[in-house]
């Protein structure tokens, strides 16, 4: 895996800021705005979680969100694709353990 | 809540088509899209398109995605990006999650479906490692993330995904060890497989994956050679040093959303499996719900922008935008074209399969299959 800083037809990596975000309590440098999966990818870690029943690893499988092998806990909140969501500087990222654990958030309004 | 006269699930190619040449003619129209961009998978196509001039031909689907943004921007049309379309409701009533928060619901008068297809899964010992992937994953990470799936690649598969695939992962610097495809001759076009081929990449015809080594991650594949009647050969087994496998095994149209709206189905290999019923104007058989692109059935993006063109004049037509006889003059013109699109030794076999569905009625019910 690296990042693919000069394309013959896209060009060059796109400029984008550096920030730090935690994986597993490391500190991780990404660009803001890359999808947290490709930021840990071009890192090397690809177990991005482990199934409930087997404890099987599962990295990036569709790469769309549609199949939810790529899911974490981001800022606590378990089962996010991490394929769609784009980093954000201080962003704390867990592997997920089977279906992880829902540790608050907002909810939803109705309109 | 929310009213619109069309809405449009799916922003891609098909989407996108519908939405410009729709609200070209008056409609007012709303995309509502899951991504955090639209433009579907044209913005991951770096290769120049076939077809003739007026199919863009020699244009590359990036190319082709950015200037249907800037006509969608120039005509105003909204646009709902992270929304995700949950349901919908015979009566048109769609339930809509916008930004992951907000739960809401929009009345269209018109719908028109443009999901797309999802990429087939193969299963092999292995096959769940990271470091498996759709042939498309690998492509979204070389072209829009910009980071290589892995060093060495083995691609299964010889179609048009496969090899086009194959070749943009050589331009960003990976190796592709080989690709294999099942069946006993190659299934991809001749300039594309030509490319890979010329970049010394090995294929194995009548090969298919046995299993996929390593416990954390892929760490190699055995590869066995198959016989005439796509049998293992025993002893015929090899090991490829690979990091990533890449599955190019065709795609399935992403319908979900015409499934639960009790919309007929049938079922079309050719074009991905199960497919919903429509007419020539891309109508179901739920009225005023369309469908455009590879949910009609998996092909390319050229025939989906042609399709989501039929689907906006349909629509726009229903909601009173356009004569009947303005309607046939404009839909005709888009079927020449898609006509042309769809000759040729890959083009006809989707042609027939196309008419299969025009010319009959009704299909498999959901509410009776289920």
């Amino acid at each position: 895996m690296a990042r693919v800083l000069n394309h013959i037809i896209l060009g060059a990596f796109p400029e984008r800021r550096k920030v730090t975000i935690t994986v597993d309590g490391v500190p991780m440098e990404a660009f803001e705005g890359e999808m947290i999966a490709a930021a840990l990818w071009a890192h090397g870690k690809k177990d991005l979680r482990y199934t409930k029943k087997h404890n099987h690893p599962r990295g990036i499988y569709c790469g769309i969100g549609r199949c939810t092998d790529c899911v974490m806990i981001v800022d606590g909140i378990p089962n996010v694709r991490t394929c769609k969501t784009p980093v954000k500087d201080g962003m704390v990222i867990e592997t997920q353990k089977g279906l992880g654990e829902w540790k608050g958030g907002t909810g939803h309004e109705e309109s | 809540m929310k009213k619109a006269e069309l809405v449009i699930v799916g922003g891609g190619p098909a989407g996108l088509s519908c939405a410009i040449e729709a609200a070209r003619l008056g409609a007012k129209v709303l995309v509502i899209d899951e991504n955090e961009r639209p433009g579907g998978q044209l913005f991951k196509q770096i290769h120049k398109f076939f077809g003739s001039r007026e199919h863009q031909a020699g244009v590359r689907g990036i190319d082709i995605g950015t200037k249907l943004l800037e006509e969608t921007a120039i005509l105003g049309i909204e646009v709902w990006l992270n929304s995700e379309v949950v349901g919908i409701s015979k009566d048109k009533h769609i339930w809509v999650v916008k930004d992951g928060k907000t739960s809401l619901k929009v009345e269209a008068d018109k719908i028109v479906l443009s999901t797309g297809a999802i990429e087939n899964s193969l299963n092999f010992p292995g096959w769940t490692l990271p470091g498996v992937m759709g042939a498309g994953a690998a492509q979204t990470m070389i072209n829009i993330h910009r980071v290589t799936p892995g060093d060495r690649v083995l691609m299964i598969g010889s179609g048009n995904v496969g090899v086009i695939v194959s070749y943009q992962l050589l331009q960003a610097g990976a190796e592709v060890a080989a690709i294999i495809e099942a069946a006993p001759r190659l299934g991809g076009y001749g300039v594309h497989t030509a490319k890979v081929r010329r970049a010394g990449v090995p294929f194995y015809i009548s090969h298919t994956i046995k299993r996929a080594l390593g416990t954390d991650r892929v760490e190699g594949a055995e590869i066995v050679a198959l016989d005439a009647k796509w049998q293992p050969i025993p002893g015929s087994e090899f090991i490829l040093d690979v990091d990533t496998i890449c599955v190019a095994t065709g795609l399935t149209p992403l319908a979900e959303l015409a499934w639960t709206l009790g919309c007929c189905f049938q079922f079309v290999p050719s074009l991905g499996g199960f497919v919903p019923d429509h007419d020539q104007y891309m109508e179901t058989t739920v009225p005023g719900i369309y469908v455009a692109g590879d949910i009609a059935g998996v092909e390319e993006a050229s025939t989906a922008m042609e399709e989501g063109r039929l689907a906006g004049i349909s629509a726009a037509a229903a909601l009173g935008y356009l004569s009947g006889e303005e309607r046939e003059r404009r839909c005709g013109e888009v079927w020449d074209r898609l006509n042309s699109l769809r000759s040729g030794p890959y083009g006809e076999g989707r042609r027939k399969a196309k008419e299969l569905i025009l010319s009959t009625e009704g299909g498999i019910a959901c509410d009776r299959a289920i």
